[in-house]
């Protein structure tokens, strides 16, 4: 059902990428597009991308009613690459708070003239609900909806993935962490397994994983060594601070102790395993500095490959909207 | 005024009627089932050939709204919209602002009602002043204003001993408590069943534990207090079953459910349909089942509508942040008689969920069409199709899952304490 709502309103009429709003109802063919797009975009690690001049002309807005500069930097820099002109709206506390519906915000930011909106916003379902309001030649871009997807974040993670691994196949991925609260670790899982590797796990204790875990096609572990065992991916995930005491772990030392990644454990996945995150990392809490900066660590990457996936999956949605012709 | 119908199939479950009958009114009572009364002349005549007669519905709980939320729907409105529904009798929820906490506000209700004449719109009383949750409010004065029931509308107590003492203080005076059980720590920032749909959909779920821990507090303070006790709006199949243990073991507590609960589940979420945001939560198929048998087998006596009309901006926003409820006053007749296509029940029992049982619960005389009884009357085509079309709602709160749906039995006429307050047009 969600799968069809979720197509119907991320492809137009031709199965094109209108807007990305969810991992959720997008078939391989798709993911492995947009990876090509932006590997014709990505360059060599620390070298510039170059500019080009696909989205002249075009208005690109940032709406983030939750703070990122990480996140908005990268999509803005896409944009800018991308040769669009980039508008920043942080809405976190400004409007909402003055009483004006999300509704409201949403048609003041259309009368400016839009062509793309890149949307964060603390609720799950933020993004659909604003592709649903959005006039027909707005295209959504999901910057991340509360637990619910933060789909450009996994696509980057899957370009890495496959800049070191290849074929996705034969992958063993361990998610390790606080699955319950990561809008990452949902589009992430779906990527992988839409993506067809072998085995997805995932890994932390009970209060951190959701309920009903395995209905989203992973295996769950409680054992870090174990569940990390001979795998080809770790993808670490940030445990907000917020969390780290309280009802759902007693504190930081203790989760560090079962759950931070350190060489040694990592001795258990496979010689050449590769070590994720999609940061900010909290040091000495969901991994060591040894492990952050040693010779499988590839989150450095993680950050410049988010430019070119980012550019990739504007483009799309931009082309997208050349199929609704010229009426207006 | 005076009427005969005739013609039509009398279904009265109180009296375990279900025959071709005739019903006679005079005046605001019911003077005859059969033949008429020596020398009654009817003022007006209604056929009812192929056609159910049955009680006017009683409804447990709706939101009306007003005083205070008239921008979601006023009595005008409402009443209106139960009218159109068959519903003659309904119990408004105490969370109007003020808050149905004192004989004032049941006063003006009242006469607001009575001015109305659509309906019979009874006063829940609220169970803590200001619905606070801790201190307890003038039950005895609310009683004798006319409040049939107390509750705590679907906000928490702030204990187990405010709420022993609540119940006690009820029980001092007879009045029945409505509870809606859910343990607020558990429900925590929820909006959505704890489950495979929550999980994908990276929505705060409430578990089903959330409505069973606290049925099980419940049901022991019940037995403690001796309170009446009546489960609202019962979701999970676990409660359910407990409420069954409970009756077999002697405990004298009712329960109900919304007709949307019988319905809907957890995947009707999907997408994110703010119209699907509902308190309790949809929850799984199995417990759907289970209440569909809870219903059947008696263990849950009422449907009721749990009407909570909203403004559109309540559901224009993303899913956590929408207000839960379904507008269901115009739903309740035809989502309970699909239970009887779907042979879930048959029509009697259907009917019964809808009239006597509710009116049963708090010892009503309505629901029923003896000789003397009130003369509400509700007269159905069973056979005949019509579509819901949320643009076409009487209430002021088109907030539907329901919209576009096909349901059994078009409604001919209401009558209303021997008044005809709706007769169908061509139009519906």
């Amino acid at each position: 059902m969600s799968t069809q709502r979720s197509q119907n309103l991320q492809l137009n009429e031709h199965g094109r990428l209108r807007h990305f709003l969810t991992i959720d109802g997008l078939s391989r063919e798709l993911l492995l597009q947009i990876l090509d797009t932006a590997e014709s975009f990505a360059t060599l690690p620390g070298r510039p991308v170059k500019k080009v001049p696909l989205l002249r002309g075009r208005i690109i807005t940032n709406l983030f009613f939750e703070n990122s500069t990480r996140t908005r930097t990268t999509f803005e820099l896409a944009a800018k690459l991308l040769s669009a002109d980039v508008i920043n709206f942080n809405i976190s506390t400004s409007a909402t708070t003055k009483g004006e519906t999300l509704l409201d915000t949403l048609r003041n930011i259309e009368a400016m003239h839009s062509d793309m909106f890149v949307v964060r916003h603390a609720q799950s379902g933020a993004a659909h609900f604003i592709a649903e309001h959005a006039s027909p030649r707005v295209s959504v871009i999901n910057a991340g909806d509360g637990r619910h997807a933060h789909p450009t974040q996994a696509m980057l993670d899957m370009f890495t993935i496959r800049k070191h691994k290849g074929d996705f196949t034969p992958l063993r991925v361990a998610i390790v962490g606080d699955v319950l609260h990561s809008r990452v670790a949902r589009s992430q899982i779906l990527a992988l397994n839409t993506l067809g590797v072998s085995e997805v796990r995932i890994v932390g204790p009970r209060t951190l994983l959701p309920t009903e875990a395995r209905s989203l096609g992973v295996h769950v572990y409680h054992d870090l060594a174990e569940g990390i065992r001979d795998v080809d991916v770790v993808i670490m995930l940030r445990l907000q601070n917020e969390r780290m005491d309280g009802a759902l772990l007693p504190n930081e030392h203790e989760y560090f102790r079962l759950y931070g990644l350190t060489d040694e454990r990592l001795e258990n996945a496979k010689p050449d395993a590769i070590v994720m995150h999609p940061g900010p990392i909290n040091r000495g809490i969901e991994m060591d500095s040894a492990v952050a900066d040693g010779p499988r660590s590839v989150i450095l990457q993680q950050v410049s490959y988010g430019i070119a996936v980012r550019m990739a999956v504007m483009s799309m949605a931009m082309q997208s909207q050349a199929d609704l012709g010229t009426e207006a | 005024m005076s009427i005969s119908i005739i013609n039509g199939r009398l279904i009265d479950p109180a009296h375990g009627i279900d025959d071709r009958l005739d019903l006679h009114i005079d005046g605001e009572v019911v003077v005859a089932v059969g033949d008429a009364p020596a020398e009654f002349a009817a003022d007006e005549i209604i056929d009812a050939r192929n056609q159910v007669i049955c009680p006017g519905l009683v409804d447990l709980a709706a939101s009306l709204r007003e005083p205070g939320y008239e921008h979601k729907a006023t009595l005008a409105s409402e009443a209106a919209a139960a009218a159109r529904s068959g519903i003659t009798t309904l119990l408004c929820t105490p969370d109007t602002n003020p808050v149905i906490d004192n004989a004032a506000v049941v006063e003006l209700i009242h006469r607001m009602a009575r001015k109305l004449a659509q309906a019979r719109i009874l006063a829940t009383g609220a169970l803590t002043r200001g619905l606070n949750g801790e201190h307890l409010s003038e039950m005895a004065a609310l009683k004798q204003t006319g409040c049939v029931a107390v509750s705590n509308a679907h906000y928490p107590l702030a204990s187990t001993l405010v709420e022993r003492r609540a119940l006690e203080y009820a029980a001092t005076f007879g009045l029945t408590v409505f509870l809606r059980s859910e343990d607020r720590h558990l429900r925590a920032g929820g909006c959505v069943h704890e489950g495979v749909v929550s999980t994908r959909l990276g929505l705060p779920g409430i578990p089903s534990a959330a409505e069973s821990v606290a049925v099980a507090r419940d049901l022991a303070l019940a037995q403690h207090t001796q309170a009446k006790v009546h489960f609202r709006n019962l979701s999970t199949q676990t409660a359910a079953r407990m409420i069954r243990e409970a009756q077999a073991s002697g405990i004298l507590v009712t329960a109900d459910v919304a007709a949307h609960q019988l319905h809907l589940t957890d995947m009707d979420v999907d997408g994110f349909d703010a119209e699907c945001h509902v308190s309790p939560p949809f929850r799984t198929l199995s417990d759907r089942e289970a209440l569909r048998r809870a219903v059947a087998d008696g263990t849950i006596t009422a449907i009721c509508s749990d009407h909570q009309p909203h403004e559109p901006d309540a559901k224009q926003r993303p899913f956590p942040e929408t207000e839960a409820g379904i507008s269901g006053l115009e739903t309740l007749l035809g989502l309970t008689l699909r239970l009887v296509e779907e042979k879930v029940l048959d029509l009697p029992t259907a009917l019964a969920r809808v009239t006597q049982g509710p009116a049963d619960i708090l010892g009503l005389p309505y629901g029923r069409l003896g000789i003397g009884s009130p003369a509400d009357v509700c007269i159905f085509e069973p056979e005949q199709r019509w579509t819901l079309d949320s643009a076409d709602m009487l209430s002021e709160g088109r907030n539907t899952p329901f919209d576009g749906w096909d349901f059994p039995g078009r409604i001919s006429h209401t009558i209303f304490n021997g008044r005809v307050v709706y007769r169908a047009t061509d139009k519906r």
